[in-house]
């Protein structure tokens, strides 16, 4: 077996037992990811840190020493401030930007003993679903329908995050959600992706989208995996104010637990007209695979569902507006010439960013422009409200909420050009954002055409536990699904 | 509501972005499909409900009002288009 095809918990215990070295791990990864350029998952590679990372966990783990992710590899999503080390949010406007500073977040993964491999591809700051509005190119899917050598989109933001961790060029990466952007592609790739708790991970040194909605969070191959990966992510950090001052648990625990008594919710309104056969069915096998196991299902109602996705699309534009109003040219980044200062303000973001991201900063900029702040932004949020009591009610019902993940499975590069019908990639995902739930993408079996399919859970908030146990259930009965190498 | 040519360019004007003439009607269509979209929300009955200010219930922290951080011009340099004495350089903004 390849070092690579290791999981998490899997390469822990080798590590822990001296079967394998730090640095033989790293080496095979190294290597794993030269031969993968085609899908052009990183856009940084940094070899020698990754090395001397490597070295240092071997010396503790010789020891006897070491921390919860001692001597893992990891990949990081382009959004992650890592000092010294490239952090450009895929994007052209922050050319050459070296942070002097490093993320919560991955400050918390170095010091659990990771090791970091580089960083990874993804949407021009977070804004798409199928990371082709990156500076640095597309991301290949390691997915392919049957018999077909035809490309597919990971789906994004954290297209980068869900390829290197599918085609095992990482153990695990770190990824970010604002509407979807780490449910969506673990769903596209068979891989698992969770989006905790408003507040459960520190966003301090995450560049920012939205900053009502963004959450960090992991990728991986296992649910196990994303257990020990979200304990060693997640903090309380007085650098974030809206970082929640509540003891993070070991989320291990919760797997493997009975479902016995577990009241699992089925929205009515998320059967939408128009769903995909395929979608609804794996859908109905996720709810009996969880019946099987003990739990009770009940129906439940979330009426305002089809408005969350307008809501965003009003909500985080008006946020990006004003979180990218610091690329100006002057302290990083970008800068073109112009006559005067506000001329070289103009061209430098005229240049710097792309046309989804100038889009929605447009969209936010005019919607809380004068006159329009009340019937846009204000009415927005208001219906975020509603949002989240549709949600407060249900939890009188049942103690998490079984939905599909996406509205299909991976589609190609150029298939969606229109922007409003990539927007409704995120349907499902979109409202746990809006009311700050955490919510977990689990892979739940393969389309007719052999792609992965995923299923979501949303639980109450800061509620992971309840995620992780049936999570854990539904992978126990699905499987885990691994992309056939064709790339190297 | 919807946005026409000269309407870009005023909240492209305000968002800093240069947008060529040729570039508006394309922009206006643009923008015009997403507003499109969210106009559904006028459905929604919003009397009496309250905007959305946090998504969890918790009391903001208090700190002391101390310095806890900062004193490093040269860091705070380091990644600057333009620079010189540790101070930002930018086009001529007064004659």
């Amino acid at each position: 077996m390849s070092l690579t095809a290791l999981t998490i918990s899997a390469a822990r215990a080798k590590l822990q037992a001296r079967e394998i070295s730090a640095v033989e791990l790293t080496e095979a990864y190294l290597s794993a990811i030269d031969n993968a350029n085609i899908l052009n998952a990183y856009v940084a590679h940094t070899p020698d840190q990754a090395r001397a990372m490597a070295k240092v966990s071997d010396e503790k783990l010789a020891k006897g020493e070491g921390g919860a992710l001692e001597g893992i590899p990891l990949g990081i999503k382009d959004l992650f401030a890592t000092k010294g080390i490239h952090t450009q949010a895929c994007s052209h406007i922050l050319d050459g930007f070296k942070p002097e500073y490093e993320s919560t977040v991955t400050q918390n993964l170095w010091n659990a003993g990771a090791v970091m491999l580089g960083k990874l591809n993804m949407d021009e700051f977070a804004m798409g679903s199928s990371n082709e509005t990156s500076y640095y190119g597309g991301v290949t899917n390691p997915w392919r329908r049957n018999n077909s050598n035809k490309a597919l989109v990971p789906g994004g933001s954290s297209g980068g995050s869900a390829t290197a961790v599918s085609a095992h060029l990482c153990a695990a990466a770190t990824a970010t959600d604002t509407g979807g952007s780490i449910r969506q592609p673990a769903a596209f790739t068979g891989t698992v992706g969770i989006k905790p708790t408003y507040g459960r991970v520190s966003r301090w040194g995450v560049v920012a989208f939205a900053s009502s909605l963004d959450q960090a969070g992991p990728i991986t191959r296992d649910v196990r995996d994303a257990a020990i990966m979200l304990r060693a992510m997640a903090s309380v950090d007085l650098k974030d104010t809206t970082s929640v001052d509540m003891p993070v648990p070991d989320y291990e625990k919760a797997i493997g637990k009975s479902l016995k008594g577990l009241r699992v919710g089925i929205p009515k309104e998320y059967r939408a007209d128009g769903l995909a056969v395929e979608i609804n069915a794996v859908w109905d096998r996720g709810a009996q695979w969880l019946k099987e196991q003990g739990a009770e299902i009940v129906e439940i109602s979330l009426p305002h569902t089809k408005y969350a996705l307008p809501a965003y699309y009003i909500v985080a534009p008006a946020e990006a507006s004003s979180n990218l109003a610091r690329y100006d040219g002057v302290r990083y980044g970008l800068r073109v010439a112009g006559d005067d200062l506000i001329d070289m303000f103009e061209n430098t973001r005229a240049k710097g960013f792309g046309p989804e991201v100038q889009r929605r900063v447009l969209i936010g900029t005019y919607v809380l422009s004068a006159g329009y702040y009340d019937a846009y932004y204000v009415k927005a949020q208001k219906v975020r409200t509603l949002i989240k009591r549709d949600f407060d009610e249900a939890w009188a019902k049942c103690d998490v909420v079984l939905t599909p993940a996406t509205p299909s499975a991976a589609f190609a590069p150029g298939e969606i050009t229109d922007p409003v019908q990539m927007y409704l990639n995120d349907i499902f995902t979109v409202t746990v954002n809006m009311a700050g739930l955490p919510g977990i993408a689990v892979p739940a079996g393969l389309s007719a055409e052999g792609l992965p399919l995923g299923l979501q859970l949303i639980g109450k908030p800061f509620d992971e536990e309840t995620l992780f146990q049936t999570a854990a259930a539904i992978e126990a009965a699905a499987g885990t699904f691994t992309a056939k190498n064709w790339w190297s | 509501m919807s946005v026409d040519e000269k309407t870009v360019r005023r909240v492209a004007r305000l968002a800093r972005i240069k947008v060529a003439n040729a570039d508006l009607p394309r922009l206006a269509d643009e923008l015009n499909v997403i507003l499109d979209f969210v106009e559904q929300l006028n459905e929604v009955n919003v009397e009496n409900v309250e905007p959305l200010t946090s998504v969890v219930a918790v009391n903001m922290r208090l700190r002391a009002d101390v310095v806890t951080d900062g004193h490093f011009p040269k860091a705070i340099m380091q990644n600057a288009a333009a620079s010189e004495d540790d101070f930002f350089m930018v086009p001529k903004v007064v004659e």
